[in-house]
């Protein structure tokens, strides 16, 4: 805040009253309208590309031109299946941070997390090959990946409930450390000595119905007959796994006893001991979970999606994850917007770089401004600024309101 | 208080994503346009393989390359290319690939909306999604990718859509994988470095005779990426160039284990150079290892292209590989339904290897007539970069070597590689697989 004179600040912010959810979508959405007028503004400016081409590209992106869409029709879609299915992966990491977060636990180490997964799912499959049936195979890496992932989400745990340990600094080491692993087994596994590309596994190892050895099978490519090259059952099974977490993770959080102590011990751990709540056990159980949901990511990664594995696997997804949920006030259904928010922002990007031959940093520029705008406009939603008068009387009361929002924004 | 909090945390969260996503921010200023000094010689290549070898394989790399069919009167107008980059211009790597595209692109009369480049694309399914992409936005008549790493996916995209040529750069598995539609290509850049590395050893020269150092510390310090056939064949050419001219020569190699880390980069050069290497030379591709180089004042002969204008007083010379005669070979193969071989290996006369300009505030004298007359001997036939006179292992020449040619998990070595005493690089594949540890160059 700004200091105008000796006494008098210029402007206060006042926590508002809670606001109709019609009145905040409107902010919302003139945010988002302005970030784009910006966006049009910056862009014409510095690249001197038109923004109307500029959008037009960005559009084109999610589900094709004019086209691209007559050619193919929703099912054959690759564009818009591939937005759904990274909307699916970016959603699962986010569900995986989502309790934890709401128990206030800083879990930046979701991106290691995952990779464990990563790495648990790419070595069974690996080093275990054919020498069991598919379906075991993707049952053990399952296992495999939520044991990695859980592994490497109760070590902070342990640390932060026994020795109260710096929880966000220790997750964000031990995502190095999850890196370094991986870079380790990259040079182990990699096919041409020395070059540490892992490339496509077990793409010669093919099962007896035309699948390949620990990838997903496309459970829905018999309910599409007919078409040339459906690109649904590709993605639709990802997207289901998801979906069916979501709504599992909401109801947990919304519904089950254990959602509630997460909430009790999020708001206030003396609270939470003084009702009976044993705070470590609590805490080390959500990290459990936060880190099995990140091994089944890794999983869906891997299994469904890469069938290799490398540093970048999980390619910043495990921070990411944390606007989303962040954003979505860690509510699981909003977190599907959200999430989608953000790889269509991303997907935009190098489409633009192909097109209209700017470079890719420039739509990063141009993501974060939305962000920033998106941001920016959940802090006007929750505060409102009030100009000082000439009448001191009204400051004062203005200052009052902003200590008692403090005190009573536990809520 | 609380809410200010989160909202600080989420602002520093976007902070540091911001600045995990903008990975390749740091520009370099390389400068693509140099003029080469090689001059095309007509001349064939020609090492002494002969097809009438028991287990001959198809010999199609090199010296037997198909000749390049005829433009003349087709019409380009329905082409599209398409180009995928690991990284974008800030990487030397990849920035000579993009400078080629728009070379052959003027070269062959293609507009904007036939070239389409797409950037920084990792080594995984979303390589197969931009293949993909490629061909069914732009209808993309050739798709070529650019890092090895993309190879499994291309060949994945190469099987869905036969009717589409798949190119990839530096890649090793044409030969094995047998589709018609998926392609391998490399240079042979082993003779560019050697070359380059003539220079370096006249750098030496000239420091020795200068009384700078002495015959003894003549040590050169190299920065690699990976410890693998590429890097290898790249530094052990450049070493035995070096060692041409300055027979007591040594060498110490520093792996990144990264194509592009410019700190990492930075860092090795500048460990190099302190442990007493008087001249730097890398195989990686940010400008980490020259600038450390402008810095502390040590020459460098450089990759990739010439890095004159950051590095004024240290860059020697640079070479490099030109792929706009791959992308118009390609392009002519296209327009004349001509079958492009499962490799290629472009050389001096393709005009596939380059180097730039010598920079002759750093370079020692005469090192451009040097380079001249060894190109000279390479490109008749009369020196040969891996001799195995010209280099011993564990003390002793070698007269065999088996090379992993054919990319497998085992690293099963399957082709025999010397033939009347010289490794033949780059001809059973267009990729390198010299991958020996040899005398004079220490692995740190």
């Amino acid at each position: 805040m700004q200091i105008k004179s000796s006494r008098e600040p210029l402007f206060h912010l006042v926590k508002r009253d809670k606001i109709p959810w019609w009145k905040a979508w409107l902010i919302r959405i003139g945010a988002i309208l302005l970030a784009l007028v910006a966006c049009a503004v910056i862009s014409e400016l510095i690249t001197g590309v038109k923004p109307k081409d500029l959008f037009t590209t960005i559009l084109h992106s999610w589900f094709g031109d004019a086209d691209y869409r007559e050619k193919f029709s929703i099912v054959q879609n690759r564009k818009f299946w591939i937005l759904l299915q990274e909307t699916a992966i970016l959603l699962c990491v986010a569900l995986a941070v989502t309790p934890a977060f709401k128990m206030r636990f800083w879990n930046i180490g979701a991106e290691g997390q995952v990779l464990m997964g990563c790495l648990a799912s790419a070595g069974c499959m690996l080093l275990i090959g054919d020498s069991v049936s598919p379906s075991m195979l993707l049952v053990i890496m399952f296992i495999a990946a939520v044991v990695a992932g859980a592994i490497w989400a109760i070590i902070p745990a342990i640390f932060k409930a026994q020795w109260n340990t710096n929880e966000t600094l220790f997750t964000l080491m031990l995502n190095y450390v999850a890196m370094q692993i991986v870079a380790y087994f990259c040079i182990e596994w990699a096919p041409s000595n020395g070059s540490n590309v892992v490339g496509v596994i077990n793409r010669d190892l093919e099962t007896a119905d035309g699948g390949n050895y620990g990838w997903l099978p496309n459970i829905f490519e018999g309910f599409v007959k007919d078409v040339e090259r459906p690109r649904m059952p590709e993605y639709a099974h990802i997207i289901l796994i998801v979906l069916v977490l979501t709504a599992l993770m909401f109801i947990y959080l919304r519904y089950s006893k254990q959602g509630y102590e997460i909430s009790v011990v999020g708001e206030s751990e003396n609270t939470a001991r003084y009702i009976g709540i044993n705070v470590k056990k609590v805490i080390l159980r959500t990290m459990l979970i936060s880190g099995a949901i990140c091994g089944i990511a890794g999983f869906l990664l891997v299994s469904g999606i890469e069938h290799t594995i490398a540093m970048d696997t999980v390619g910043g997804r495990g921070f990411t994850a944390i606007m989303v949920s962040w954003l979505a006030k860690f509510n699981p259904f909003v977190m599907i917007v959200t999430s989608f928010l953000f790889v269509i922002m991303d997907s935009g990007a190098s489409k633009v770089a192909t097109d209209l031959r700017v470079n890719e940093s420039f739509s990063e520029v141009l993501t974060a401004l939305i962000i920033f705008f998106i941001i920016g406009c959940e802090f006007f939603i929750n505060y409102k600024i009030v100009f000082s008068r000439r009448n001191g009387k009204k400051l004062v009361s203005a200052s009052n309101a902003v200590t008692s929002s403090d005190n009573d924004n536990s809520k | 208080m609380k809410k200010f909090l989160s909202l600080l945390l989420v602002a520093l969260m976007l902070v540091s994503i911001v600045a995990c996503g903008g990975k390749d921010d740091e520009t370099s200023s390389v400068n693509p346009d140099s003029s080469q000094t090689v001059n095309e010689e007509n001349d064939a290549v020609s090492a002494d393989v002969e097809s009438d070898d028991a287990e001959s394989i198809d010999v199609e790399a090199s010296e037997d390359l198909p000749s390049v069919p005829s433009l003349e009167g087709k019409d380009l107008s329905d082409l599209t290319f398409g180009l995928i980059c690991l990284h974008d211009e800030n990487s030397t790597y990849d920035k000579n690939f993009i400078q080629a595209m728009y070379e052959a692109q003027e070269a062959l009369g293609l507009s904007d909306d036939q070239v389409k480049i797409v950037t920084n694309i990792p080594e995984g399914s979303e390589c197969y999604d931009a293949a993909v992409e490629l061909v069914e936005d732009y209808d993309c008549d050739i798709v070529f990718a650019n890092s090895f790493g993309h190879e499994t996916y291309m060949i994945q995209a190469a099987k869905e859509y036969p009717e589409v040529e798949f190119c990839h750069a530096t890649g090793t598995m044409a030969h094995t994988e047998k589709l018609d539609n998926f392609h391998n290509a490399f240079a042979s850049i082993y003779e560019g470095r050697y070359l380059a590395g003539i220079a370096a050893g006249l750098k030496l020269n000239e420091m020795i005779e200068n009384g700078d150092i002495t015959a003894d510390e003549a040590k050169m310090g190299y920065v690699g990426a990976f410890p693998y056939a590429e890097v290898k064949s790249g530094y052990t050419s450049f070493y035995l160039g070096a060692k041409s001219v300055c027979p007591s020569v040594t060498m110490d190699v520093k792996f990144t284990n990264s194509w592009y880390d410019e700190a990492l980069e930075k860092e090795a050069a500048l460990a190099l150079i302190d442990s007493d290497c008087v001249l730097i030379s890398q195989h990686a591709d940010s400008m980490g290892a020259p600038s450390a180089c402008e810095q502390a004042g040590v020459p460098n002969v450089s990759y990739n292209g010439s890095t004159v204008e950051a590095c004024p007083n240290t860059f020697i010379v640079s070479s490099r590989i030109n792929w706009a005669p791959y992308y118009e070979y390609i392009v002519a193969c296209w327009a004349n339904d001509v079958a492009i071989p499962a490799d290629w290996c472009g050389g001096i006369n393709e005009g596939s290897v380059v180097l730039t300009d010598v920079n002759s505030k750093a370079a020692a004298e005469g090192t451009v007539d040097a380079i001249e007359a060894a190109k000279k001997e390479i490109v008749d036939g009369t020196r040969y970069v891996f001799d195995t006179a010209n280099f011993t292992v564990a003390g002793e020449k070698i007269s065999s070597y088996l090379a992993d040619v054919d990319t497998d998990a085992a690293f099963t070595k399957d082709t025999e590689v010397v033939k009347d005493g010289i490794f033949v690089e780059s001809i059973y594949r267009s990729a390198p697989y010299f991958d020996i540890d040899i005398d004079g160059i220490t692995i740190k």
